[in-house]
């Protein structure tokens, strides 16, 4: 897999997934985000998953881990455009994502 | 016509085949997003299960018609370890991977039907069926 397509708009890193992610690729692209905020060191994350279309607990798991991690390296974490049929998924699973905050 | 469609589990990328597969079917059965989104959910906890558990598997894909009614039933199965306490296994927030614990009950809240079946050191079969509303 490529690296992570990341796009620093002002103090903000902005990290867009567009790729279905299979286990592998789901934790490098964490090690990827940390390595990432690191050389940036931007005020906060944006993870945008607009193109995601499957959340499983496996991936939810991953994402908040990384919100997690992101936080304790001092950044704040927010997720955009979860789509509404993985809002009901999520829900009526018992997932919760934790360790960061939401955008539409 | 009977569509049946079977993915052999073998490693991570196979668990993308089996919801690809398992979506395009929901799609075509005329499931709405909220349902093919659950169903691909489902078969991507399944398809992992087999994956982490037992290493190799096949999740089988299916169109059902009876009388009336229409849906989709999936069959996930392994000859891995087997499930040593399913009672266990199906509560919430009980974990023995890196899942989040989620995985077989959110499965089950995700779908119509459910049925686990599992004898130890013979593997897991798990069913589950979603109708069409």
């Amino acid at each position: 897999m490529d690296k992570v397509p990341t796009l620093k708009m002002g103090d903000t890193l902005i990290l867009t997934i567009q790729v279905e992610l299979h286990d592998k690729t789901a934790i490098r692209l964490q090690e990827d985000i940390l390595e990432r905020v690191y050389d940036t060191k931007p005020q906060g994350l944006v993870i945008d998953v607009s193109a995601v279309g499957v959340v499983d607990s496996f991936l939810g798991r991953m994402l908040s881990d990384t919100a997690t991690m992101v936080r304790t390296m001092g950044v704040e974490t927010v997720l955009v455009g979860i789509q509404p049929e993985i809002a009901i998924t999520l829900q009526e699973m018992g997932l919760e994502l934790k360790g960061g905050a939401f955008s539409p | 016509m009977e569509k049946i469609e079977e993915v052999s589990i073998n490693n991570s990328e196979d668990i993308i085949l089996a919801r690809q597969i398992a979506r395009e079917m929901a799609k075509e059965l005329g499931f709405g997003l909220a349902d093919q989104t659950r169903i691909t959910t489902a078969v991507s906890e399944l398809s992992r299960n087999i994956y982490t558990f037992a290493g190799t598997g096949r999740v089988v894909v299916k169109a059902l018609s009876e009388s009336a009614k229409k849906g989709m039933e999936i069959i996930a199965e392994d000859r891995g370890p087997g499930i040593p306490d399913i009672e266990m296994a199906m509560q919430d927030g009980y974990s023995t991977n890196k899942g989040l614990g989620q995985g077989l009950p959110g499965t089950k809240r995700l779908m119509d039907e459910f049925e686990i079946k599992s004898e130890a050191g013979k593997g897991a079969t798990v069913t589950i069926r979603k109708w069409l509303r």
